[in-house]
């Protein structure tokens, strides 16, 4: 009997040696006389286990990890036998930190094959688009806004809302465009699923055209991500042939069809205004709002435009799931939020979880601490644009508005863990370089702004009148926050400021900075 | 792999821009095929590009500018990124990119003068919970230490 064996095609899975386990995989399978069949999936997200591969047996699948390609023969000879060896991990979905999560919308990410609509439809694909071919737009768009589904690109938008408004603006085109610029570092989401589970975008772009009457979608993904624009790319032409896409989608009267389109390491194009000017073919220069994309947005035509995990959590929605996402989270952050933690932690990977899990659990309980072994300094959540909450906040759930409360945001869910070496007024030069190099230009307190927030840390630094130029920094951002015309600027005060709130030893002198990291 | 680029060629560089002038919003896709076909993309290119397309050339030039991942002349004939974002710098990133500008003698940003290596810096490749992490000639490597670094750029030296 063929032996079936998964290995991660995932960009993080091939970085750490997948492509190279699956070479040896093969030779040693030969050699041994052994039948094997090798699937490419998706990675679970249990990162620090990559290459974590995986063989069907009666019992579940078995996972071993990390595997490198001179483990290969071994594991292999484990799986034959079935016997003990020092990488197996045991059945994987019993793994206790993959049973810990709510997947809904990762369900099949590192399960099924992404180059697979026959593997998708088999594992529950296209259940939400053949129920939203049943219903009205109205119908539609009740199961969304009854989800309580917020945009989760960062800013937290209600869907339902976004949706309707798009509905109900008329026009001879409409648009659907998928945010891929997942430029946040600390941030993978997005391209796990893509390159993991691409039909649950396409389907959940698909059902967003059916329900506003949308005829074309673009993907806009960074450039930083091949695998991803080759996964997308490989499904929509898979879905295409198989009548998902194109003229009278799945054969009703809706015609739809996407194109995926690759930025050019701009990090602003991931603002939605900037965005839709990059597809345009332009500089990705800021739009002032309104008026709004839904009303005039790509091309000057309504436009829904949604971030990757936006429209990934749509088919499990209309596939009857409404309530059952809805029922999780707290407060007004409803269902489960895709939480990426990366940087210095022991346990870095993708963990789904319903909303109000608190930071704490997640860094020192779940992230298992740092991979160095020091004790937990800060943490910055929610990319180059997020706070930096040291230890004394780690109470704080996870939800839009506690962390709005403190000052600080979830954003695209990513937490990037640091150690005591960190030097806190060093992340905050780095915010403001960050954001002086990625400015769009178009609004002064962006970009002279940042700028001048760069020479005056340096300042600081060099313990040149420091309370003063603090002063001048807290002014700066002030005017950054309350004067600049997108998140780029707008945001790039939370970093910053976070880090001289919560970490001011850090600002001063170098022999302060010494003493404090000792 | 290394990277292989066509010299410039002032027809193949039409047929390339012909090809695609009827997609909407057309721009960054020409801009893109032409860097991908030529390695970067030549200043001839942008009255070309500007012409079919009915911008003018400072339009397309504001365009070709703003992004970073367009180049106006060829890089080295191996391109080394460095992820420089927070995720890597919290993972140690910043002493590894210190070290491969030692071992490459040229700043981050440059090619080392017998144009084999290219080294840039990147902003998050979404390997971050493998960091820190770099791309050599579009393959991605993570987990990178000392070693690793070392490793990378010997073969890009080569």
């Amino acid at each position: 009997m063929t032996m079936r064996i998964f290995v991660p095609r995932d960009a993080g899975a091939v970085a750490v040696g997948a492509d190279e386990v699956t070479l040896e995989l093969g030779l040693a399978a030969g050699w041994r006389g052994v039948d094997i069949e090798i699937i490419r999936t998706g990675s679970r997200g249990l990162y620090w286990l990559e290459p974590m591969i995986e063989v069907a047996t009666p019992g579940g699948r078995m996972a071993f990890g990390p595997v490198t390609e001179f483990d290969a023969a071994s594991v292999l000879d484990a799986m034959i036998s079935g016997g003990a060896h020092p990488l197996r991990l045991g059945v994987a979905d019993e793994l206790p930190w993959l049973k810990r999560q709510t997947r809904l919308t990762f369900a099949r990410c590192g399960v099924v094959d992404p180059r697979s609509l026959a593997d998708y439809r088999a594992h529950g694909g296209y259940k939400g688009l053949e129920r939203a071919l049943t219903l009205d737009s109205d119908g539609i768009l009740a199961d969304v806004t009854a989800s309580g589904l917020r945009g989760r690109g960062g800013a937290g938008f209600p869907t339902g809302i976004k949706w309707k408004t798009v509905a109900q603006t008329s026009a001879e085109r409409k648009y659907i465009v998928c945010n891929a610029d997942e430029g946040d570092s600390g941030t993978f989401a997005d391209r796990m699923i893509m390159e993991g589970d691409p039909f649950m975008v396409v389907e959940g772009m698909t059902i967003a055209a059916v329900a506003v009457g949308a005829s074309k979608g673009y993907i806009y993904i960074r450039s930083e991500y091949p695998h991803a624009v080759e996964a997308m790319n490989a499904a929509i032409s898979a879905a295409r042939r198989a009548g998902y896409l194109g003229a009278g989608i799945s054969g009703s009267n809706h015609d739809f069809d996407l194109e995926v389109r690759v930025g050019a390491g701009a990090y602003v194009c991931g603002e939605e205004t900037s965005l839709l000017e990059s597809l345009e073919g332009r500089r990705g220069i800021v739009r002032a709002k309104p008026p709004l994309p839904a009303h005039q947005g790509l091309f000057g035509k309504p436009t829904v435009i949604n971030n990757v995990l936006s429209f990934a959590a749509i088919p499990f929605i209309l596939a009857g799931g409404a309530k059952a996402y809805a029922e999780f989270g707290i407060g007004r952050s409803r269902g489960t939020m895709p939480i990426q933690l990366a940087g210095n932690v022991r346990h870095g990977g993708l963990f789904e979880i319903a909303f109000g899990v608190t930071l704490g659990e997640l860094i020192d309980d779940i992230g298992g601490g740092t991979f160095t072994g020091r004790p937990v300094r800060a943490v910055q959540v929610g990319g180059p644009l997020g706070a930096y909450f040291p230890r004394e906040l780690f109470d704080t759930p996870f939800d839009y508005e506690a962390f709005a409360a403190r000052d600080g945001l979830i954003g695209h869910g990513g937490i990037v863990v640091f150690d005591d070496s960190v030097d806190m007024s060093r992340q905050a030069r780095f915010a403001m370089e960050f954001c002086a190099v990625e400015s769009c230009g178009k609004c002064t307190p962006c970009r002279i702004g940042s700028t001048r927030g760069v020479e005056t840390i340096d300042k600081i630094r060099a313990g040149e009148r420091v309370p003063e130029n603090i002063a001048v920094v807290e002014d700066l951002c002030n005017t950054m926050k309350f004067g600049s015309l997108c998140a780029l600027g707008g945001f790039t005060p939370y970093p910053v400021m976070s880090a001289l709130k919560h970490f001011r030893e850090d600002f001063g002198p170098p022999p302060n900075r010494l003493q404090a990291a000792e | 792999m290394t990277l292989t680029s066509e010299p410039w060629d002032a027809t193949r560089g039409a047929e390339i821009i012909a090809e695609r002038q009827h997609l909407e919003g057309a721009t960054l896709v020409i801009l893109h095929a032409l860097q991908g076909a030529f390695g970067y993309v030549p200043e001839p290119a942008i009255p070309m590009i500007a012409s079919i397309l009915n911008l003018s050339r400072a339009e397309v030039h504001g365009v070709f500018t703003f992004y970073h991942d367009f180049r106006r002349e060829p890089a080295g004939r191996h391109i080394l990124k460095l992820c420089r974002a927070e995720a890597c710098q919290a993972a140690g990133g910043d002493a590894l990119a210190a070290r491969a500008e030692t071992k490459l003698g040229i700043a981050i940003g440059n090619t080392t003068a017998d144009e084999r290596v290219t080294l840039e810096p990147i902003y998050c490749l979404g390997l971050c919970a493998t960091a820190p992490s770099a791309m050599l000639d579009g393959r991605v490597v993570g987990r990178l230490n000392e070693a690793r670094i070392d490793a990378l750029i010997a073969e890009a030296q080569r």
